[in-house]
């Protein structure tokens, strides 16, 4: 990747932040801190990666993102408004009664959304689903899925992982957004994850680590995940919780936290003067 | 009167709609012995995936492989159907709006050996609940060949409970189906008893014959589709006879004989009602025979339902 298109990509990515912010601040409430730390990786998948068309989001041979930490979808839903899925008004709707904006995602009201999730572990499983079926349908397009670091709690995510590698799902890449925090504090005060890389790799997958705030490191572990034969890709971003919400940035507490449009206003400036 | 293992019309139906069309695959969590698909899995190897003892991921990857276009029917234990993975089904499937099949085998006390751990009681009762849902539970082999295709055929979750061992034939070949109606088996007018799956359903013949004998016409409706209920035989046969009888092999409290006294209620039909089906309790293990004579599912228990109201 070039440097005009890492800049352009950063850029992208900025926009993302504010556009989240400003609509959680509008709001008054909701899960900032792993919507922010997943921002760079939305922005090059739906900017660079993805081969998706706004104007057709049901298009059967689509790219997919499946956001099984779906708490994040605020940072999805900027990302789509700003990929040209709905107009950016929609953004100050997020949670409000009868919205297309729903807190966590539903593909039944968002367009762009490619599945319902919110219940943790549920969308890589669902993921998995998508990335078989394709196969049988003779659909050779790339599904991607992200999963939150608290999320790899859950029993489910190591059924689907298993599943994934004994069916040889290689045209699934997933992402775990290590951000070493969930709601009750650090991931090793709470429930030590021990080596994520390690249990990956024992369960059959295709493992790289990287800096999830590096778009070119990320963009050329995707290059590595997508040339892979036989087996799924994992790679583990190492991230910031809230990274670029000056009022959160790696703070246990940004989780879900409540913050006003004033508020919001002094972290945009705050994250557009850096 | 002539039988049929269920899973064999089960599998059957199955594999004519798969060769009728291609997105039509199978799931299973480590039973496929048990549910008799390993016939599906020779002929459609590529359709057929073995999930492991892995409930809830089988039924989150029904609903991936639903929202890519195909037609999933998963299979397990009525037990693990309903409970294990029911925040799956109902989420990722449901709520969701997408098209995965979910067949919960070994219905209440036809899990016999496998005892209280595996005795889904409640299945029914937790499936009522899932906003949208269609709640089937067929009587015998060639309702259950009709409710499968039906299944297939209309987009939207189903689950369907059904036992896998021999069941008596009921019905001709070809006769015709509808998701949410119900059979009248035998015609009564002294009351009506509204029997679900083919236990109750045999139960409920025997106990109307009986009752013949006792000078009590009781008509006997095979329910077949839970949700929805047919809510016009229902209150057809309650203002004819003014005296119902509910049948399950599960709860009786939340599943048929809930769905039908809310029904007539609110409809204002004040019948004489009884309910046959477990009394909040728990499974246990024995012959299917001493598990019906230990939770009243008889045709002896029926009659003496119906003779009460009388």
């Amino acid at each position: 990747m070039t440097k005009e298109e890492v800049g352009e990509l950063e850029r992208r990515a900025r926009t993302i932040r504010a556009l989240t912010i400003e609509a959680i601040g509008h709001l008054g409430v909701g899960h900032i801190g792993g919507a922010m730390s997943i921002v760079d990786i939305l922005a090059l998948l739906y900017f660079k990666r993805m081969d998706v068309d706004p104007a057709n989001p049901r298009r059967a041979d689509r790219d997919q993102l499946v956001l099984s930490k779906g708490h994040a979808g605020p940072a999805l839903y900027s990302t789509l408004a700003l990929r040209g899925y709905f107009p950016r008004e929609w953004l100050m709707t997020l949670n409000v009664g009868g919205t297309a904006l729903p807190s966590h995602c539903d593909r039944n009201r968002t367009p762009g959304i490619d599945m319902t999730t919110g219940s943790l572990g549920q969308g890589f499983s669902a993921a998995c689903g998508i990335a078989l079926g394709n196969r049988l349908g003779g659909i050779g397009s790339r599904v991607y899925c992200i999963v939150g670091d608290g999320e790899c709690d859950e029993g489910q995510v190591w059924e689907a992982a298993m599943f994934a590698a004994h069916y040889k799902l290689d045209t699934l890449t997933a992402f775990v957004d290590y951000n070493k925090m969930q709601i009750d504090g650090r991931t090793d005060e709470v429930m030590g994850l021990g080596s994520l890389a390690d249990k990956w790799k024992a369960f059959g997958w295709f493992v790289q680590e990287v800096d999830g705030h590096d778009m070119a490191a990320m963009d050329r572990a995707i290059d590595a995940a997508e040339t892979e034969r036989g087996r799924p890709s994992m790679i583990i971003l190492d991230t910031v919780k809230g990274k670029g919400f000056s009022l959160g940035e790696g703070q246990v507490a940004s989780h879900s936290m409540t913050f006003g449009p004033e508020e919001a206003k002094k972290a945009i400036a705050a994250l557009e003067g850096r | 009167m002539e039988k049929k293992e269920m899973r064999a019309a089960y599998v059957e139906t199955l594999m004519e709609l798969a060769r009728e069309n291609p997105d039509i695959v199978i799931l299973e969590a480590d039973l496929m012995k048990a549910t008799g698909t390993g016939a599906f899995a020779k002929a459609f190897p590529d359709r057929a995936f073995n999930a492991g003892v892995a409930e809830a991921n089988m039924v989150g990857v029904a609903s991936g492989l639903s929202a890519a276009g195909r037609i999933p029917f998963a299979a397990t234990f009525g037990s693990f159907a309903g409970r294990r993975d029911y925040d799956q089904f109902f989420l990722s499937a449901n709520y969701a709006r997408l098209n995965v099949k979910l067949v919960g085998t070994d219905p209440g006390v036809t899990a016999k050996y496998n005892g209280g751990t595996h005795m889904p009681f409640e299945d029914l009762v937790l499936m009522r609940a899932v906003p949208g849902l269609v709640v089937l539970e067929p009587s015998d082999p060639v309702s259950l060949a009709a409710f499968v295709r039906l299944a297939a055929e209309r987009y939207g979750c189903v689950y369907l409970r059904m036992p896998r061992g021999a069941a008596d034939i009921l019905y001709p070949a070809g006769e015709s189906f509808e998701i949410g109606k119900a059979k009248v088996l035998r015609p009564g007018k002294d009351a009506a008893i509204f029997a679900l799956g083919a236990v109750m359903v045999g139960e409920a013949l025997k106990a109307a014959d009986a009752l013949t004998a006792r000078g009590v016409g009781a008509a006997v409706v095979d329910v077949l589709s839970l949700k929805p209920l047919d809510l016009e035989t229902l209150f057809a046969l309650a203002k004819s006879t003014g005296r119902i009888v509910t049948c399950e092999n599960g709860q009786a409290s939340g599943g048929l004989g809930g769905a039908v006294a809310e029904s007539l209620l609110e409809k204002g039909l004040a019948v004489k009602f009884a309910r046959i089906g477990v009394r909040d309790e728990f499974g246990e293990v024995g012959t299917q025979e001493y598990l019906q004579e230990r939770f009243g599912l008889t045709a002896e228990r029926i009659g003496e339902a119906v003779f009460g109201l009388m």
